[in-house]
């Protein structure tokens, strides 16, 4: 399997756990559950399938966890432009889980997926 | 008339260089062992600059010319980046047996460690000494005086494993008869009784000079002993009795110290049959996987587990606290 394609899968595996958490962390929104795990998955297919280009493209691990942090972060903060019912925005709690998936997101893809893997950070 | 000690050793010093007035320009001393004198020389003919090994004296005195001839012989069947290549063999105008070699630069294996504490960066030395070890024994070589200071490195950390000289070809019979050491040598330096070696990193059967039972698995021996040095900065004793590193250095890992006593087994039954098993070992140590020659338990796997997948590991956990602390952060 490619780089991209598993980050693709990847990506948006997370973002349906992600998107899942709603249920508990806001459940003020948990009639809308089905569109957000559904918009969060999409965002983390995309995210995915760019961090994977680039970890196909650049064989770093830490600029790929960079890279996915901020790719992660832009997506995140996309969704987390949209107001909710109230004109409020969940920013940090949106945002802060997303970039912690990118980065999730970016490592795994250097470590794994067709094209060879980036030596170990550390240990 | 007297001459002052200074003078004495320069004329010893003049006396011993050899008769280079062919294609070979004597420059310096490099290095002097039991079976010849390494000279930098510079090459008349091609303009470049060589190392010179040449025989000690003139006449086959100790079999040592026929074991320099057979260095070059085995150097030159070899090729390896991990071997010095052989540019040239010949009779100097004083009689004395030489072949030319690549000059090379660097510093002794035992020296390098000196300036290298991390265990890590030298087990991957550790690992390209193997490397060329094992290519000589897919030739049917085996080196027979592995240690540190016959091994060198370079700036660029390549690895160069010398002195040949006593090398055992697998099909060409021996080079050492059977029969105990005539004398004990310092521990370093390599016997010249009817077995040759160097104790410490000698394996027992070659120390009994049991020609027919020494195989691949005394460089294994070696390399243990070798592995031993690199873990605890210490030689192994003479008497080869080194036994587990941890003795020495208590904060030797536990699985490189089953795969360093696995080494150093007296028995070469209970060593690693090859030097490619042995390598493959020290890789998966490196690694972060399981060795071959030790039993973890569960703690020792945990642990191993999560030092290899260290970043993943700490990557979920902080999007589980980011998690825990969004659910319980009052609003």
């Amino acid at each position: 399997m490619g780089k991209p394609i598993f980050g693709l899968f990847l990506g948006a595996v997370l973002g349906v756990l992600d998107g899942s958490t709603a249920w508990f962390s806001a459940p003020e929104v948990r009639p809308q559950i089905l569109s957000i795990v559904f918009f969060s998955m999409i965002k983390g297919l995309v995210a995915g399938v760019l961090i994977g280009v680039f970890a196909k493209k650049v064989r770093s691990l830490p600029l790929g966890i960079l890279f996915g942090l901020a790719v992660g972060a832009f997506f995140a903060y996309l969704i987390a432009m949209q107001p909710n019912e109230q004109g409020g925005h969940y920013y940090w709690e949106i945002m802060l889980p997303g970039s912690i998936l990118g980065m999730i997101v970016g490592y795994a893809t250097q470590k794994h997926g067709a094209g060879g893997g980036a030596p170990a950070m550390g240990s | 008339m007297t001459l002052s000690d200074v003078t004495l050793e320069h004329l010893r010093a003049v006396a011993g260089e050899p008769d280079a007035d062919g294609r070979y320009e004597i420059v310096d001393e490099i290095a002097r062992g039991g079976m010849g004198t390494v000279y930098r020389a510079r090459d008349r003919e091609l303009g470049r600059e060589v190392a010179l090994k040449v025989s000690l004296q003139p006449g086959n005195e100790a079999g040592l010319e026929e074991r320099l001839l057979r260095e070059a012989r085995v150097l030159a069947r070899l090729e390896h980046p991990g071997l010095v290549p052989v540019h040239d063999v010949g009779t100097l105008p004083d009689g004395r047996l030489f072949y030319a070699m690549k000059r090379v630069r660097g510093s002794r294996l035992d020296h390098h460690f000196a300036a290298e504490p991390s265990i890590p960066a030298r087990l991957r030395t550790f690992e390209r000494i193997c490397e060329t070890v094992a290519c000589a024994h897919a030739h049917g070589v085996i080196h027979r005086d592995l240690k540190p200071e016959n091994v060198m490195v370079g700036a660029f950390g390549e690895v160069l494993v010398l002195d040949w000289g006593v090398a055992r070809l697998r099909d060409d019979g021996v080079a050492a008869a059977p029969g105990p050491v005539d004398e004990a040598p310092a521990p370093g330096r390599t016997a010249h009784g009817t077995v040759l070696g160097t104790p410490g990193y000698m394996a027992p059967e070659q120390a009994r000079g049991d020609v027919e039972g020494t195989d691949e698995r005394a460089d294994v021996y070696a390399l243990g002993a070798i592995l031993y040095f690199l873990l605890t900065d210490a030689a192994p004793p003479p008497d080869g009795s080194a036994g587990s590193p941890r003795r020495r250095n208590p904060a030797v890992p536990r699985p490189l110290d089953s795969i360093c006593t696995r080494a150093l087994a007296a028995e070469a039954g209970q060593r690693y049959p090859t030097v490619q098993t042995l390598a493959a070992d020290v890789s998966a140590f490196l690694s972060g996987r399981p060795v071959a020659a030790h039993r973890e338990g569960p703690i020792e796997w945990a642990s191993r587990q999560a030092s290899r997948y260290r970043t993943p590991l700490l990557l979920i956990a902080a999007y589980l606290v980011m998690r825990a602390a969004l659910l319980f952060w009052p609003r």
